[in-house]
């Protein structure tokens, strides 16, 4: 399990989630995306293609997050999910409060 | 801290310290010693893993207060047509008929109580024991 940061040429920040994203680990993604935040990023990407399973408590930090950016002007979009992960987004409705796209590539055209 | 997991061939014990860095570890140790054949390899890289995963932090946050003197009990029972997790804290246990449904509109967007609606999704049964500290799931073979 590990998080990866990086920062598009155009200023979005791309966060790689390899493995899972659960309540262990959570605090962890929340605080380098609040940093960055805290740094002047407001456009970020959760890429989730290296990503097996994700809790609720997961889940309930990328909402977090996504209101924590809102508030300061930014968005948050997620891209990568596998069909499971699209499945578990959908059942819980997160797919209304979130930008998905299919790739990381097609959420940074996006912005 | 390390796990030890106890495997006969149609079970599995294991004592998780009450720690919600431990989840994860102890997922992966329980997932990884499930035999191949009863369920396939998609359902327990996502169900079972996600299902676990969920049951352990909520008997690690609710049941145990992530007190590290105290620790939550997995019992895994390994049959032909089903794998059987059970989950057990020494907690209080909790009324599962309260918790809202976290997919109304004015819940969605709220960072919790989503983990039992979750589970109920990812396995074929889930029961709760009389006092409420132990949950089993339940998945089918397939």
């Amino acid at each position: 399990m590990r998080f990866t940061l990086k920062k598009d040429k155009s200023g979005v920040v791309i966060v790689g989630v390899e493995g899972q994203l659960i309540v262990g680990n959570r605090q962890e993604l929340k605080q380098k995306v609040l940093d960055a935040l805290e740094e002047g990023s407001r456009k970020f990407i959760i890429d989730f293609s290296k990503t097996g399973y994700i809790d609720s408590s997961g889940l309930g930090v990328l909402v977090s997050l996504s209101k924590k950016i809102r508030e300061q002007g930014g968005e948050l979009r997620l891209a990568g999910l596998n069909a499971d992960l699209q499945t578990l987004f959908e059942l819980t409705k997160l797919d209304t409060l979130f930008a998905i796209t299919r790739t990381a590539e097609e959420a940074l055209a996006a912005f | 801290m390390s796990l030890h997991l106890d495997v006969t061939p149609d079970s599995m014990r294991l004592d998780v310290p009450s720690d919600l860095g431990m989840v994860g570890d102890a997922v992966e140790l329980v997932a990884s010693h499930v035999p191949p054949g009863t369920l396939s390899p998609r359902r327990i890289s996502f169900n079972l893993r996600t299902a676990l995963a969920e049951a352990l932090g909520n008997a690690i946050r609710y049941g145990t207060g992530e007190d590290p003197e105290r620790v939550v009990q997995v019992h895994v029972e390994l049959a032909r047509d089903f794998v059987r997790i059970t989950v057990v804290d020494d907690g209080h246990g909790f009324d599962t008929s309260r918790v809202p449904d976290p997919t109304l509109p004015h819940h969605v967007d709220r960072e919790y109580g989503r983990g039992l609606f979750v589970i109920r999704h990812l396995v074929d049964d889930v029961a709760f024991n009389e006092k409420g500290n132990g949950i089993c799931l339940t998945l089918r073979a397939g």
